[in-house]
């Protein structure tokens, strides 16, 4: 589908940062030495929600090898205010006591002390040596239950916000929103058919690799230095200057390589305390979490209560839909709960919808993006009722999408209206796909599909490029590389430039070594520090040309640059054999781009996948799985499949197996990655994609993002496969051979 | 604190010796005592393969192996893949495949590859997937990784015919 006007958008490149990560040479952040670094142990709450009486650290203190100890008493006392954590706005009390436990542990597992030692045993050593009163509350685990009128409540200055207005109730529910279009009632009387089913899905965790990392130095200057895996080196800056009560130019970030992060690593966890620890000692101190920490301490995603009610008419037209979506936020309020109410419905093109949202704080970790935050949950929801309708009504499924397909001009329900997308494009190329039309035979066998819909964001990115007299050039650039952005980025500038992308070094710096770029997120990263590389290459050509002219004593406007070479009438020179002479042509030149890009397109992505189900476990088997996705235009093909298969990969997990297992006092049973049952090689077949580029009119090359639309429709692909192998409709996930075979039997009695 | 104890191993083909508690693992000494960091530490107990090295002919989870039990052993880590400059054809094959995105997984999978290359020239994809179950990664889906390791087995193949 791709239009084949370009050179180097669109090929596949080896990435510049390649040989470094299969050779071990790459930096993560738990791999910087540093001469005298002491080590720290955070020490948590056994307990998921109880008041924190008294902290003895002494007993710690006085331990060989301990160098400090710190509590939330050593955060400066600070004023009030709003926070920008890189994805939304929290209160500076919230922020605070996340990162370390004022006057009560909300969750178990969050942090309440820390130790710096001489190495990172005796460092754990010693927090167990700390003692803390804890006042042990009852624990609330579900949105549900968070919501009861007698429920247990977190944080007595909570009082809800309702529909936009902040009411005196204290409770759980921070917020209550209400998106609604057309007249709800009137849709559904409109409807032949009406299917309200409820459901309920687990938390989840990002599950990336490599564990939470930071290494601080407060140095003699007063610069807060900081080495760490993050998504976003300026939020670390931003967060710990105000958690710290300095200046942000007194804080310096340096992101080293991370292993993974699908929105959790933009929290800030450990970077302050390791400051903390640093400004007590006067020495580097480092922080790595265990897997423990990370599944205790860091944000999951919200698991979550819906109900989805949708209506049709019997010529498949749906008349009406209504949503209501309990999410739990965890210990701070901020579920993703916002974004799942924009994404529900926002395949389909439909005149009435109601939305109720309510983000509900209960006793496990504060939650964290992950991957199209919000909108995974919601879609298993909506598609498995839409799958049921389009059954009931005798419709193939995806002609019945077709017949709902959100385009050009449709209105949300939270008020966008849609520029060009793709999720006719979709639909059309999985009907199409050779994977719908083959025969699916055996038993226990079904075929499912689903669509998702993410809208994307742009948000500011800044990138330097200098051109080097052999004719390649340095970019410079601040958002950190976990799938392959540099390659991405530099293929931008290298279209504008004519070079080839090897040409073209990509580098991601420090917060004082680049303009403020926001969180590697919400599938920004090749949309807009791309945006950013292509202006940055623009101003490059325009110097360049300036240069050309001096040469060839004409004037810069009748200079061109096609695919690579200058000219002017009859004169001609290529990129590199005028980069040659910049320094006798008037010195250095630098191109910049600084950008704040508001045309973020959204991206669909639809999954058709076959499954067999054991009837006598329940365990499911994925036969085939093919994913598409309109990705607007695909830079660099390889990583944009590489994309949408982890995204499946992850919504297969999402799906079949992964959850928060809580005791009823809110201990996650299963904090191991053996217990905590992430997919393996041997889970999966491989995963198909099909690449649809519906060009997004808001970015030079068309480009819509591609990280995150892949991960919202695998649970309710899946649900409908198991359906069609089975005749039961799951109502929960995980899907996992329990609950199929719970399923199974209540329907049988 | 307990005494450190003296261990003699041979760590990509060089002699190499260092100083290490009884508690401490294998992965610690390679990545805090010895300074080889490419292999990764992504659980500590034994289910993410990120740590995955070569103890003489048997693939580890170092992470599960103590640093003095190594004594006398040949120990092959992501750093003694390569030939020099020359990258072996799993590395490369890996960057052709794009099958690799944060990287962090990425030397365990290599080095358990390498092992089943070593002992299975032609493995079919079911024998690489139940090899490198024990290796997770979070961001690929495992796709490009099955057919880098299918095109480097195919390149070895043609390379030793």
């Amino acid at each position: 589908m791709s239009t084949q006007q370009y050179t180097i958008v669109g090929t596949r490149p080896i990435r510049h940062d390649g040989v470094d990560k299969v050779t071990g040479r790459a930096q993560y952040g738990a791999d910087l030495q540093m001469a005298g670094t002491l080590y720290g142990h955070v020490l948590r709450s056994p307990h998921a929600h109880a008041r924190i009486k008294r902290i003895d650290t002494s007993k710690a203190e006085k331990f060989p090898g301990v160098k400090a100890v710190v509590t939330a008493a050593d955060f400066p006392e600070t004023p009030e205010r709003m926070v920008d954590l890189g994805e939304g706005d929290t209160p500076l009390s919230y922020a605070r006591g996340n990162v370390l436990a004022g006057k009560k542990a909300l969750y178990k597992g969050h942090a309440v002390a820390a130790v710096a030692a001489i190495n990172a045993h005796v460092a754990e050593e010693a927090a167990g040596l700390i003692e803390v009163d804890y006042e042990v509350l009852p624990a609330v685990l579900t949105a549900p239950d968070a919501m009861q009128e007698r429920a247990s409540i977190l944080h007595e200055d909570l009082k809800t916000n309702e529909f936009g207005e902040q009411t005196s109730r204290v409770s759980n529910v921070s917020q209550h929103f209400r998106h609604t279009m057309g007249d709800i009632a009137a849709g559904f009387a409109e409807a032949d058919v009406v299917v309200e089913r409820e459901f309920n899905t687990a938390t989840v965790h990002q599950g990336y690799i490599e564990p939470h990392n930071a290494t601080a130095l407060w140095n003699n200057d007063g610069r807060i230095l900081v080495w760490c895996s993050t998504q976003g080196a300026f939020v670390v800056r931003d967060v710990t200057a105000c958690l710290l009560d300095v200046p942000v130019s007194r804080v310096k970030v340096t992101p080293m390589e991370i292993g993974g992060g699908f929105g959790g690593k933009i929290p800030v966890y450990i970077e302050p305390v390791a400051a903390l620890l640093s400004k007590k000692t006067g020495k580097p101190v480092k922080i790595v979490m265990s897997r423990k920490d990370v599944f205790e301490g860091t944000g999951p995603t919200p698991g979550s209560y819906i109900k989805v009610k949708i209506g049709a008419r019997k010529d498949g037209r749906i008349t009406a839909a209504q949503a209501y979506l309990a999410y739990e936020a965890g210990a701070y309020p901020g579920a993703m709960v916002g974004p799942g109410a924009m994404c529900v419905f926002a395949a389909y093109d439909i005149a009435n919808v109601m939305i109720d949202g309510f983000d509900v704080v209960v006793n496990k970790p504060s939650t964290a993006a992950y991957r199209a935050p919000g909108a995974t949950n919601a879609a298993f929801a909506a598609e498995t009722v839409v799958d049921e309708i389009a059954e009931k009504l005798g419709i193939d499924p995806i002609d019945f999408r077709l017949k709902n397909a959100a385009k050009e001009g449709t209105r949300r329900a939270d008020g966008p209206k849609y520029r060009r997308i793709g999720c006719v494009e979709v639909l059309e190329a999985m009907k199409n796909h050779p994977h719908y039309k083959a025969p699916l035979g055996g038993p226990n066998r079904g075929r499912g599909v689903g669509i998702g819909f993410w809208f994307n964001i742009g948000l500011p990115s800044s990138c330097t490029i200098s051109v080097n007299g052999d004719g390649t050039v340095n970019l410079v650039e601040g958002s950190t590389d976990i799938g392959g952005t540099r390659t991405s980025i530099a293929m931008q500038a290298a279209e504008v430039l004519g070079i080839p992308a090897e040409n073209v070094r990509p580098t991601v710096v420090d917060t004082d070594s680049i303009g403020f770029t926001a969180v590697t997120g919400g599938s920004r990263t090749t949309f807009a520090t791309g945006w950013a590389a292509y202006e940055a290459a623009q101003d490059v050509v325009r110097q360049m040309k300036e240069r050309a002219a001096k040469l060839w004593e004409t004037d810069a406007a009748s200079v061109t640059l096609e695919r690579g070479v200058f000219s002017a009438g009859d004169k001609s020179m290529t990129f590199a054999e005028l980069a040659a002479k910049i320094d006798a042509t008037g010195g250095p030149i630098v191109g910049r781009g600084a950008v704040n890009p508001k045309g973020a397109g959204g991206s669909f992505s639809g999954n058709i996948v076959d499954v067999e189900v054991d009837p006598e476990t329940g365990k499911v088997t994925i036969l085939r799985f093919t994913a598409v996705q309109d990705v607007g235009t695909a830079i660099h093909p390889s990583y944009v499949e590489g994309q949408m298969q982890g995204g499946s990969a992850q919504g297969i997990g999402w799906a079949l197996n992964e959850e928060y297992y809580m005791s009823s006092d809110g201990t996650m049973m299963n904090s191991s990655l053996l217990d905590y049952r992430m997919p393996t090689a041997l889970d999966l077949p491989m995963i198909d994609t099909v690449i649809v580029e519906v060009p997004n009119p808001g970015h030079p090359f068309g480009v819509r993002g591609v990280g995150e639309a892949n991960i919202i429709p695998p649970p309710g692909a899946i649900a409908n496969a198991i359906y069609h192998a089975t005749g039961v409709r799951m109502q929960r996930l995980p899907m996992n051979p329990p609950a199929i075979m719970e399923a199974i039997w209540s329907q049988r009695d | 604190m307990p005494g450190k104890v003296r261990v003699q191993t041979v760590i990509n083909g060089e002699q190499a010796e260092f100083l290490c508690e009884p508690r401490q693992s294998l992965l610690e000494c390679l990545r805090d005592v010895v300074g080889l960091t490419g292999t990764k530490e992504g659980c500590n107990d034994g289910n993410c393969g990120a740590c995955t090295v070569m103890l003489d002919d048997r693939v580890v989870t170092s992470c599960l192996v103590l640093g003095v039990e190594a004594e006398g052993a040949r120990i092959t880590t992501i750093e003694g893949i390569a030939k020099g400059n020359e990258l072996h054809p799993l590395q490369r094959s890996f960057l052709e495949n794009a099958a690799l995105q944060c990287g962090i997984c990425t030397p365990g999978f290599i080095v358990a590859a390498k092992a089943l290359l070593d002992h299975e020239p032609n493995p079919t994809e079911d024998q690489i997937r139940l090899w490198l179950a024990n290796n997770l990664c979070r961001c690929t889906g495992y796709d490009k990784i099955i057919h880098a390791v299918q095109q480097a087995a195919a390149v070895a193949r043609e390379v030793a015919a």
